[in-house]
C-alpha cells in the first residue's frame, strides 16, 4: 500500500497575530504540523502498520515547512518531499497544480490530507487535488476502514454520518475523530533524521501553478471589549441579564 | 458590470436551508445592475422547492430532481451541477460554507480550473468596481479581502453573515428541469446516520447557549437545553465538554470545530481558551456565565456573571419563559 499524505505547515492555533507591511508577522511564531493533517499522518501510519507499504508526506511551502515534514517523519512516515519554489502562487489552485504534478509521478493506491487547514482555513486544496488526479474522494471522514483494495470510511456531514464504500485509489480527508495521532518518540525523532528527504521544485515537472486570487488587504478585526459584569443574588443577575438584552443589546 | 451568477441553493429536511437565500442576496450584489442571479436545486422531489427561491430574488431557476440525488454523494452532485453548468456558463457560482458547499465547490474550482474564494462573510467593491471579498483567516484572528485573477470564479458564503433580500410573495421565475446525467459512481452510500435529525444546525442558529468542562456531565447540560429551547436556539460545546463526552463532538464550537455567528451566545461553564474564541468571537452579542472571575471569557463577553451556571442557568430560562408568555 502506497499512501500519500499530503501536509501543511500552519501557526500554532495559540498564537496571537500580528500584521506589519501588509503581511501577517511570522517572526517568532511556532509552527505546527496542522492538526488535521496530523490525523491524517496517523492513520497512514496505522495502515501501513497492518498491511505494508510505505508512507510518504508532501508539503508545498517554504523552507520552514520542513519542520512539519520532519515531524510526520517522526511519527512514523517513511519519505518526505517538500515543493519549494517561490513560483508556486499563494492560493488553492496554485497549491493543488504544484502537489497534482507531483503525486500524478508517484505510485500511489491511497491519498490522505486534512479537512481544512487551521490558519487559511480554505478546505480547498485536498478535494481540488482528487479532482485533477482523477480518483475519488470523500471529505470530512472519521472512520477508516481498509480491505481488498476497498475503503469504507465514514463522513462527518454536520453531525450526520454517512458511510461510504469506494475503490482504491481514492482520497480522503481526515476530521476531528479520526485517531488520537501519537506524539514523536524521541527514538522517532532521531530515526527521522536518516530517513529520505526530497526537495523538488516545478522544474523537476515542467508544469507552471499560478494563483487565480490575490489578496487585496489584510487586517485585524475589531477587539471585543470585555463588557459588563452583573452583580447581586443570582435571581437578581438573571433579571438584570434579561433586562440588558431586551433594553440595551436588543437581541431577545 | 452584468453578470450571470449562479447560486447552488441546498435543501435539507425538505426545505431550504437559510443560506441558500443568503447567497441570492450576494449573488444579487456580484451579478450588478442588469445581471442575472440563477439558481440550482438538486436533490430528490425538490422542484417543488423553486418558488421559495424565486420569492427570495433568484431570476431563473435550474432543478435536477432524481432519485439518485437523495442523499449528497460526491460524484453524483457534481454531475448534476455540471450540466447545469452546461446551461447557464456563469461568471460566478455561490455556495453556502456548508458540509455540501464545502465538498462540492473545490470539485468544480479544480474542474474548471478556477479561483475559489471560501468562507466569506461581507463583500464590496474597489475603487474600480472590482469584487472584494471578506473572509476570516487563522480563526477569525485576522480578515482577508481577496479578489479574483479570472473567472469564472467560486464562493462559499458563511451562513448567518451575509443578508438575504426581503421576501417578495407572489414573485416567480422560470423553472428548467436539467436531466440528471446518471454517471457511473466509484462510491456506494451505505448508510446516512441521521444524528441531527430535527435539531437546529448550530452554523444557522440565532441563539446558541454553549457547554463546558464546568456543565461536568452529559446530565449537565440538561438546564442549557431548556434555556436554548426558550430561545429558540440550539445547544453548543467546548471542546472540553466534548473530550470529556458530556456531548457528541457534533456540537464542538471553535477553531477545530464549527465557527459560529449567531445574534446572542451564551457560553455557559466555558474558561474561554483562545481556540473556542476562535470559533465564536464574530457573535454579535455573548454572555459568559463562569463561576471564575479571572476566566478568559470574560474579556469578550458583552453581559457576564459570575456565578454557578447550575444556578443562574434555569433562573435565566424562567425569566425568559415568563417574558416570552406575555
Ligand atoms: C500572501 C500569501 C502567502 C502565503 N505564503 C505561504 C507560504 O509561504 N507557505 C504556505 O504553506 N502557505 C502559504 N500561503 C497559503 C497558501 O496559499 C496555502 O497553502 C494554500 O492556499 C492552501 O490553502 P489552505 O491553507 O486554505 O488549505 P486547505 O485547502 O484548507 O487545506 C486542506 C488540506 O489540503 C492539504 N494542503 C493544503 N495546503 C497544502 C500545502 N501547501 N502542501 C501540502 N498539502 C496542503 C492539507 O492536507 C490540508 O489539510 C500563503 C498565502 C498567501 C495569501
Ligand atoms: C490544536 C487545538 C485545537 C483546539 N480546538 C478547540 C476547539 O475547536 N474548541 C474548543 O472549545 N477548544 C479547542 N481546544 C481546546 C482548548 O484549548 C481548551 O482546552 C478548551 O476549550 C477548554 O474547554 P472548557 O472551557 O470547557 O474547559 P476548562 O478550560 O476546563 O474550563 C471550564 C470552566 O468552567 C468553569 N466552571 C466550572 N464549574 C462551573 C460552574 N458550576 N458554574 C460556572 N462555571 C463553572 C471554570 O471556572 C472554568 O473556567 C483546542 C486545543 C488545541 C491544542
Amino acid at each position: 500500500m502506497n499512501i500519500i499524505v499530503l501536509v501543511k505547515q500552519t501557526f500554532d492555533t495559540e498564537e496571537k497575530i500580528f500584521i506589519a507591511e501588509g503581511g501577517v508577522v511570522e517572526d517568532g511564531v511556532k509552527f505546527v504540523l496542522n492538526p488535521y493533517d496530523e490525523y491524517a499522518v496517523e492513520e497512514a501510519i496505522r495502515i501501513r502498520d497492518d498491511m505494508g507499504g510505505k508512507v510518504t508526506v508532501v508539503s508545498s511551502g517554504p523552507e520552514r515547512a520542513a519542520e512539519a515534514l520532519r515531524t510526520a517523519l517522526a511519527m512514523g512516515a517513511d519519505e518526505a518531499v517538500l515543493l519549494n519554489d517561490e513560483r508556486i502562487g499563494a492560493d488553492e489552485h496554485a497549491v493543488a497544480q504544484a502537489l497534482a504534478a507531483f503525486v500524478g509521478t508517484e505510485p500511489y493506491d491511497l491519498v490522505l490530507g486534512g479537512n481544512f487547514s487551521v490558519d487559511n482555513g480554505a478546505g480547498q486544496v485536498a478535494v481540488r487535488l482528487a479532482k485533477l488526479l482523477g480518483i475519488p474522494h470523500v471529505s470530512a471522514i472519521t472512520k477508516l476502514d481498509i480491505a481488498d483494495g476497498r475503503a469504507v470510511c465514514s463522513r462527518d456531514a454536520e453531525g450526520d454520518t454517512e458511510i461510504l464504500e469506494l475503490p482504491l485509489p481514492a482520497l480522503f480527508t481526515a476530521q476531528q475523530g479520526l485517531n488520537e495521532p501519537r506524539y514523536p518518540s524521541l527514538q522517532g525523532i532521531m530515526k527521522a533524521k536518516k530517513k529520505p528527504f526530497r526537495e523538488l521544485t516545478l522544474d523537476d515537472f515542467g508544469v507552471t501553478a499560478e494563483a487565480r486570487t490575490a489578496r487585496a488587504e489584510l487586517f485585524l478585526p475589531p477587539q471585543r471589549q470585555a463588557g459588563k459584569l452583573i452583580s447581586g443574588e443570582p435571581g437578581e443577575q438573571a433579571q438584570e441579564l434579561f433586562r440588558l438584552l431586551r433594553t440595551e443589546a436588543k437581541v431577545v | 458590470m452584468s453578470r450571470t451568477i449562479l447560486v447552488v441553493a441546498e435543501a435539507k429536511g425538505g426545505v431550504l436551508r437559510q443560506v441558500s437565500y443568503e447567497a441570492i442576496g450576494a449573488a444579487r450584489t456580484a451579478a450588478g445592475d442588469g445581471g442575472t442571479v440563477a439558481a440550482v436545486i438538486m436533490g430528490s422531489d425538490v422542484t417543488r422547492l423553486a418558488g421559495d427561491l424565486a420569492v427570495y430574488g433568484a431570476d431563473c431557476i435550474y432543478s435536477v430532481d432524481h432519485s439518485a440525488l437523495t442523499h449528497y454523494h460526491p460524484e453524483a452532485y457534481f454531475a448534476a451541477l455540471q450540466a447545469v453548468m452546461q446551461e447557464v456558463r456563469p461568471d460566478g457560482v455561490f455556495f453556502g460554507h456548508t458540509a455540501w458547499g464545502k465538498d462540492l465547490a473545490p470539485q468544480l474550482a479544480a474542474a474548471l480550473g478556477a479561483g475559489q474564494i471560501s468562507d466569506v462573510i461581507s463583500m464590496d467593491t474597489d475603487d474600480s468596481g472590482e469584487l472584494l471579498f471578506t473572509r476570516p483567516i487563522y480563526a477569525g484572528k485576522a480578515m482577508e479581502k481577496k479578489k479574483f485573477m479570472s473567472t469564472p470564479w467560486i464562493v462559499t458564503i458563511r451562513p448567518n453573515n451575509i443578508p438575504p433580500l426581503a421576501a417578495e410573495a407572489g414573485r416567480t421565475a422560470p423553472v428548467t428541469a436539467v436531466a440528471y446525467p446518471e454517471p457511473p459512481l466509484a462510491a456506494v452510500i451505505r448508510e446516512v446516520v441521521q444524528n441531527t435529525a430535527g435539531k437546529m444546525d448550530l452554523s444557522e442558529a440565532k441563539v446558541i447557549v454553549s457547554g463546558g468542562r464546568g456543565v461536568r456531565s452529559a446530565e449537565g447540560f440538561k438546564p442549557l437545553e431548556e434555556l436554548a429551547d426558550v430561545l429558540g436556539g440550539a445547544v453548543g460545546a467546548s471542546r472540553g465538554a466534548c473530550d470529556a463526552a458530556y456531548c457528541d463532538y457534533a456540537l464542538q464550537i471553535g477553531q477545530t470545530g464549527k465557527v459560529v455567528t449567531p445574534e446572542l451566545y451564551i457560553a455557559c461553564g466555558i474558561s474561554g481558551a483562545i481556540q473556542h474564541l476562535a470559533g465564536m468571537s464574530q457573535s454579535r452579542v455573548i454572555i459568559a456565565i463562569n463561576k471564575d472571575p479571572e476566566a478568559p471569557i470574560f474579556q469578550v463577553a458583552d453581559y457576564g456573571i459570575v456565578g454557578d451556571l447550575f444556578e443562574v442557568v434555569p433562573l435565566l430560562t424562567e425569566q425568559f419563559k415568563q417574558a416570552l408568555q406575555t
